[in-house]
């Protein structure tokens, strides 16, 4: 009931965008519209998932849609959980949006469709029938789509647009069959028939493969992820970081529905295949987001990354439960749910950060920044928060989900095959190198940004941004610690929500609530209360020995740097100097990153120039091969337009006694 | 009450020791090199002029660069503080596993490389990028070796697996063995030891860690090298506590069993001390780009050690 209102208001601010579109207030209003809604749908989440948790929630049927189909919604845990996932950030970036949405690029275009954005995501969460749900589900791609297009007079925008149309509808395409696959001949589009439907194994695999790759090209899997660099930061940043942070979640929720309750029987094997990729995926993202030159574009590989960690935890949850291993099952589950409630935060925060600096520099590029943390205080303190949250560190929320995704990987032999085995420590030197590279990859993006001195004028003459925007910020930032500092708390919330997909309820805490040690007592634990307690302990102690005797006295100085101090900003480290010995050692490989320094003859005047060539092996190797097949195909198709209507009346002929033969033998 | 008592021993423990240790190692590597060598008392001696001096910090430092050596020192600290070294019977040893460790270690690692980008300066700017860039693969090492004694011990916590080693299921293992010798080489990098980077230099171009903290001076650099110092010893108690835990004081023990447990760590830690001081000068260092190999080798040896726990479950 709240829930439909709520969504029928997006519907309407919409409309009010739409129709007021010329209205300057508009903006405001819109925003702040959707925050409030965005809140209320937030609060209905918490309060499904904290109460009304264990009993069975009603379907509620509604007459539209297909005549012999009418519209199915329901709000089960996990689509409660969801709902929070999806709603909080969505009221951050509303807040943000109060501020900043006025000023971006087509600002016009993008109000109204803001509030459609929102309503197509909570309809994907709330749909109970395969209709609802696919309908729902193109509403938020073909509205993200027009809002990636909002600045259409930039060429890049209309690139990223066009790929991302095309990846968008290549995984509706592949969503579709695996829903039909599993409502059967009869046609069940619900999804409690779905529930009990029994597949045959080669339907029951076919449909795995349909859903890990259309929800998986949503989520940014690679290889499918090749769009979501492009789209993402293509969108004003409010937009990016719902994108981001909220609609890749929307794609884990897709898979976990299809893979987890609707399909109760998937085997280890897809477990293992799922694992795999999203290994690949961290992998790999993450080695793309270092070498990026663009901060946005870095946040969104960066999301590829973390969208492999949960990939990751979901199929070690699939083998676990192929396994009967319900206990591991579950702590695997709870690990992916965590990550995903933390990436959500704190990449909402950092697309934040980056539509800040975009807001009061114009800049996006690494090398014009620099130096923002003194012009910046709020932004960029917020900023380093999420870095560090989103790098793995204690005791700050990103650790602790690595830290049970880790525990639940360490437990993955359990699955006696030798797949498994020998996979599932690669899996995890994976996932380390994953983690400690996106430490490396975020040190250089705060570091550039916010550190050092200012490379550009733009960035020297920076100022914060208006209080609802750092407000915007400051939530999540705290959000971070907090979800870091109580995580026994979250993994109680989630292993409810997680119960009736697994059958079990995992032990938030075996030895006690600041204690988190989910295995067993003896199997390792963690408790960031503790540690958090002991940290501030330590930094009194420290403080005070140093205060009390030691020299109180600072001076301000130039650098020294040697003896030798250079005035030239440039002298700095730069972003790409930075990356350098990392793409010395893994760019060659990934991306066959060459690099030639140009150096003039000596007593000649010109500068030296210094190159650097990388290729995206993704793209060309593989979009590249494709595309030039559909060019290839469509030459030769492209025939058929130039036919006399004699050779046309003449197809026609033929196709009709195929269809009529096929029609004879299929009553034979 | 004993094991918070304990707990507060430990604490002070693991900084009070910090500096005589690196005192040893350079005075072992002063006595092979042929010179007379200061005092083991000598670190001591230069925290407190250090924490004297007053600071001078660069014009276009931010708040960040007065702040981090404070954090970058508690975070080392308090990775210390939750590895046991004399006895396992410590109110904070259950608090943090291997994996914590490793990203409490991070973390410092996190802020000294900021610190370095802080002030803007070229120095800084390379540390912290080649930090980055060694941690980048002695981290995802560390990790493996934890998931190999984690297979073995069906524990990730440093107090469980000793008491596993003490209870002689180990035995001979070809596992431990590699994971073993895979931490040591993690241990050499993460500390900027030759032959990775070397702590003694400080106008080189091969420099590393120096590099980040060039810019310090007065109490902040204090923090700093103390940082180090603590570092240093807490990867040799974890060395020991893993691998050597023999002598470690137990819950059950009595003060007699709690003394050889403080005897055992610190004449073995000691003795890691002088083989330090011995291997660095036995060895040259390494170029850069070298370190990759170096590391990549540890990464492969502690997969190795995974693997090869199954291969002997085959045969």
């Amino acid at each position: 009931m709240i829930i439909g209102s709520v969504l029928g208001a997006f519907l309407l601010l919409g409309l009010l965008g739409i129709i007021f579109n010329r209205l300057p207030q508009l903006h405001a209003l819109v925003y702040a519209g959707c925050m409030v809604l965005c809140a209320i749908l937030v609060g209905d989440g918490v309060y499904h998932v904290l109460h009304a948790g264990r009993e069975e929630i009603p379907a509620v049927v509604l007459p539209f849609g297909l005549p012999w189909l009418k519209a199915h919604f329901r709000l089960d845990n996990l689509s409660a959980f969801f709902l929070v996932v999806i709603n909080f950030p969505g009221a951050l970036t509303s807040l943000f949006g109060i501020g900043y949405g006025a000023h971006v690029p087509g600002a016009r275009r993008v109000t109204p469709l803001y509030p459609l954005f929102l309503f197509g995501m909570n309809g994907v969460l709330i749909a109970d029938d395969a209709f609802v749900f696919l309908v729902s589900w193109e509403f938020m791609s073909l509205s993200s789509w027009l809002l990636v297009l909002a600045d259409h007079t930039n060429a890049e925008a209309r690139k990223a647009a066009m790929v991302y149309l095309v990846m968008a509808a290549f995984g509706t395409f592949c969503l579709l069959p695996a829903f039909g696959l599993m409502a059967g001949h009869d046609g069940a589009y619900g999804f409690a028939q779905m529930r009990l439907a029994h597949l045959t194994p080669l339907a029951g695999g076919l449909v795995v493969l349909l859903a890990l790759i259309g929800a998986g090209s949503k989520a940014g899997l690679v290889p499918l992820h090749v769009w979501l660099p492009l789209a993402h930061p293509a969108a004003p940043s409010h937009v990016s970081a719902l994108m981001s942070g909220v609609m890749t979640k929307v794609a884990v929720y897709g898979l976990i529905r299809i893979l987890f309750d609707l399909r109760g029987d998937i085997s280890w094997k897809w477990g293992f295949v799922i694992m795999v990729v999203g290994a690949l995926t961290a992998v790999m993202g993450v080695l793309y987001a270092m070498f990026q030159r663009d901060l946005k574009t870095l946040l969104a590989y960066s999301t590829v990354e973390n969208v492999g960690i949960i990939f990751i935890a979901l199929g070690l949850a699939a083998a676990f439960r192929d396994h009967g291993a319900m206990t591991l099952s579950a702590l695997a589950l709870v690990a992916a749910l965590y990550h995903v409630v933390n990436h959500a935060l704190f990449k909402t925060l950092l697309f934040l950060g980056s539509g800040a600096v975009l807001a009061s520099t114009g800049e996006r590029r690494l090398d014009r920044l620099g130096g923002l943390l003194n012009r910046m205080p709020v932004t960029g303190l917020t900023f380093l928060i999420g870095a560090a949250a989103i790098s793995a560190l204690p005791p700050l929320n990103g650790f602790v989900s690595e830290w049970l995704i880790f525990q639940s990987l360490f437990q993955g032999p359990t699955v006696a095959h030798w797949a498994m085995r020998f996979g599932v420590p690669v899996v995890g030197v994976a996932m380390a190198l994953a983690a400690a590279f996106a430490g490396t990859c975020f040190v250089r993006a705060a570091g550039i940004v916010f550190l050092g001195r200012p490379r550009s004028p733009e960035a020297t003459a920076a100022v914060e941004v208006p209080l609802s925007m750092q407000l915007a910020m400051a939530i999540p930032a705290v959000l971070c610690l907090g979800l870091g500092v109580f995580p026994v708390m979250v993994t109680a919330g989630i292993a409810t929500v997680i119960e009736p997909l697994v059958g079990v309820q995992m032990p938030a805490a075996l030895l006690g609530w600041p204690w988190l040690s989910p295995v067993s007592p003896t199997a390792g634990s963690y408790s960031a209360t503790m540690v958090l307690l002991t940290a501030i302990g330590l930094t009194l102690t420290t403080v005070l020995v140093v205060h009390h005797w030691g020299s109180r006295r600072v001076r301000r100085a130039p650098a020294w740097d040697c003896g030798h101090p250079e005035q030239i900003v440039n002298a700095q480290y730069s972003a790409d100097s930075f990356a350098q010995p990392l793409r010395r050692v893994f760019g060659s490989v990934a991306f066959g990153a060459e690099e030639t320094v140009e150096m003039p003859s000596p007593g000649d005047l010109a500068p030296a120039r210094f190159t650097l060539r990388m290729i995206d092996p993704v793209w060309d190797g593989l979009y590249a091969a494709l595309l030039w097949l559909v060019n290839a195909i469509a030459d030769r198709v492209n025939r058929l337009q130039f036919l006399t209507i004699r050779r046309y009346l003449l197809l026609m002929f033929a196709t009709l006694i195929v269809l009529l033969l096929v029609v004879a033998v299929r009553q034979q | 009450m004993t094991a918070l008592l304990f707990g507060i021993i430990h604490t002070w423990l693991v900084v009070g020791f910090a500096p005589l240790i690196t005192g040893v190692v350079r005075l072992t590597k002063a006595r092979l090199q042929g010179r007379r060598g200061a005092t083991v008392l000598q670190p001591y001696r230069d925290l407190w002029r250090l924490l004297k001096k007053e600071s001078v910090v660069a014009d276009s430092a931010s708040w960040m660069f007065r702040l981090a050596p404070y954090g970058i020192f508690v975070a080392v600290w308090l990775a210390a503080t939750t590895m046991p070294t004399f006895t396992t019977y410590m109110i904070l040893t259950p608090a943090a596993d291997l994996i914590a460790l490793v990203a409490l270690l991070a973390t410092a690692r996190f802020f000294t490389a900021l610190a370095g980008l802080d002030v803007g300066t070229a120095f800084g700017g390379l540390g912290a990028s080649r930090e980055m860039f060694v941690a980048s693969i002695a981290e995802p090492a560390m990790l493996t070796v934890t998931f190999s004694l984690s297979l073995v011990a069906h524990t990730t916590s440093p107090a469980a697996i000793a008491n596993f080693v003490l209870g002689g299921h180990v035995g001979l293992q070809v596992s431990f063995g590699l994971a073993l010798g895979a931490l040591v080489m993690v241990a050499i990098a993460e500390n900027g030891r030759i032959p990775i980077d070397n702590p003694a230099t400080h106008l080189e171009l091969t420099m590393v860690h120096e590099a980040m903290v060039l810019e310090y001076s007065g109490r902040h650099l204090a923090l700093l090298e103390a940082a180090g110092m603590t570092r240093l010893l807490l990867y040799m108690s974890v060395i020991v506590c893993l691998f050597f835990p023999w002598g470690l004081a137990g819950p059950e023990s009595g003060p007699g069993g709690l003394l050889i447990g403080l005897f055992a760590w610190l004449g073995k830690v000691l003795v890691m001390a002088v083989g330090l001081g011995l291997f660095e000068s036995l060895i040259a260092k390494m170029r850069v780009f070298r370190v990759a190999d170096f590391l990549g080798g540890a990464l492969l040896l502690a997969l190795l050690a995974t693997i090869f726990l199954y291969v002997a479950e085959a045969v």
